[in-house]
């Protein structure tokens, strides 16, 4: 369902067991962190799955916001707004 | 020009302006052409590296046959470059590499051992780490071995340098993190405002799929504080890129190149307001391993289909 005014987050595979298969989810505008909050309250565990207990990102997910990796941006205070696309996914190895 | 080997024609590689490509009039937009190598990629200067630095150390001898976990481009430089050196050479591959990929390593006389499609390059690596355990091997393993770096920063960085003294920034593929790390510490320590950027694919669900965060992978040579920043392309974008390179400069470039070029766009809309200069987007190889995937010939939808299929990275 789209929500206007909402923040669409795409869920790569591994995880939508979790989000009960959804591949794209709505939550509202707020810090990378804020939102991995969000998707923690709607799907219990969802957290502990890509962060580790030091509350940092798991090193093999990277978080975009907008084609553009977090990491190089503000981290997880990287900031939303309404209409942006923030896409988790696993690293991989090329070459 | 005459040359001893073919071996004497890696690298050095020209620089040509596509400005045709460039969003904004004060940024000069210019790829490296890494398809001109011997093989036909930027993996020729790692795979000499790799393989006489293995030499070197000692630790490969003539009885022993070469391994290495590849996509492809490295599989076939170091085909090329252990034939010319007298080894046997043993390519591990996931199985929906393009038949390009397939034929080559077979023309220069690799044995290939095939490794689950859906795993990806992580698979080719977990196997091929299994596999090295066995003495008859060496591996070079090229996301682990600081020669790939030194390749670069010896190499590729100096060219750029040389080239374009006055660089204002570098886009390359994140592969192995080899080019990057090697280049971009070069570029910075010429001038440590040069910026550095990482173009990645985003692969389609089926790379993904079967994955868990457990099978992830970061190469140990990549330097991350390197980048000043890492943008996700797709199949779809990398494909428009590439086919604008060879309809409007006449380049014809493999897949990844769009992506390079995509993410150069962004850097040089950045830049046009900071008085512009030169970018820099290394090119790793040329089209012809791609053909397969209709990618110039067929309409956008049905060729990014056919991209996702194979590992176009």
């Amino acid at each position: 369902m789209a929500t206007t005014g909402a923040v669409k987050v795409k869920i790569p595979t591994m995880f939508r067991k979790l989000t009960g298969n959804e591949s794209e989810v709505d939550l509202a505008p707020g810090t990378i962190g804020q939102l991995i909050d969000q998707l923690d309250e709607r799907f219990p565990g969802f957290k502990g799955q890509i962060m580790n207990e030091a509350g940092e990102l798991h090193r093999f997910v990277n978080v975009y916001v907008n084609d553009e990796d977090a990491r190089y941006l503000e981290q997880l205070e990287t900031k939303t707004n309404e209409g942006d696309q923030v896409a988790l996914l696993p690293s991989v190895a090329g070459g | 020009m005459r040359y001893k080997s073919v071996l004497d024609l890696i690298g050095h590689t020209p620089i040509v302006q596509v400005q045709s490509l460039s969003p904004v009039e004060n940024v000069r937009l210019w790829v490296k052409l890494e398809g001109q190598n011997p093989t036909g990629s930027v993996k020729d200067r790692i795979a000499v590296a790799l393989i006489e630095a293995g030499e070197a150390s000692g630790e490969l001898t003539k009885d022993k046959t070469i391994l290495e976990p590849t996509s492809g481009n490295t599989g076939i430089a170091m085909a090329m470059v252990a034939k010319l050196k007298g080894y046997r050479f043993t390519a591990v591959m996931p199985d929906n590499a393009s038949h390009e990929r397939v034929s080559l390593l077979k023309a220069y006389g690799a044995e290939i051992i095939f490794s689950p499609g859906e795993e990806g390059t992580n698979g080719s690596v977990a196997m091929a780490q299994n596999l090295a355990a066995d003495d008859a091997y060496y591996m070079p393993f090229q996301y682990g071995n600081l020669a790939n770096v030194q390749a670069h920063y010896d190499g590729t960085g100096p060219e750029i340098l040389e080239d374009l003294p006055d660089i204002k920034a570098f886009v390359a593929g994140l592969g192995t993190g080899g080019t990057l790390t090697g280049v971009g510490r070069r570029l910075k320590e010429h001038n440590p405002d040069i910026k550095v950027f990482a173009a990645e694919p985003e692969f389609g669900e089926l790379v993904y799929g079967l994955r868990s965060l457990e099978d992830g992978y970061v190469p140990p040579i990549f330097d991350p504080d390197v980048l000043d920043g890492k943008v996700k392309v797709t199949a779809r974008d990398s494909i428009v890129w590439t086919k604008a390179l060879l309809q409007q400069e006449g380049i014809f470039a493999g897949i990844s190149a769009g992506a390079c070029i995509w993410v150069a766009q962004r850097v040089a809309e950045r830049l046009a307001k900071e008085g512009g200069g030169d970018v820099c987007c290394l090119l790793p190889d040329g089209g012809w391993k791609y053909l397969s995937t209709e990618a110039w010939t067929q309409e956008l939808d049905v060729a990014t289909e056919q991209v996702e299929d194979v590992l176009w990275w």
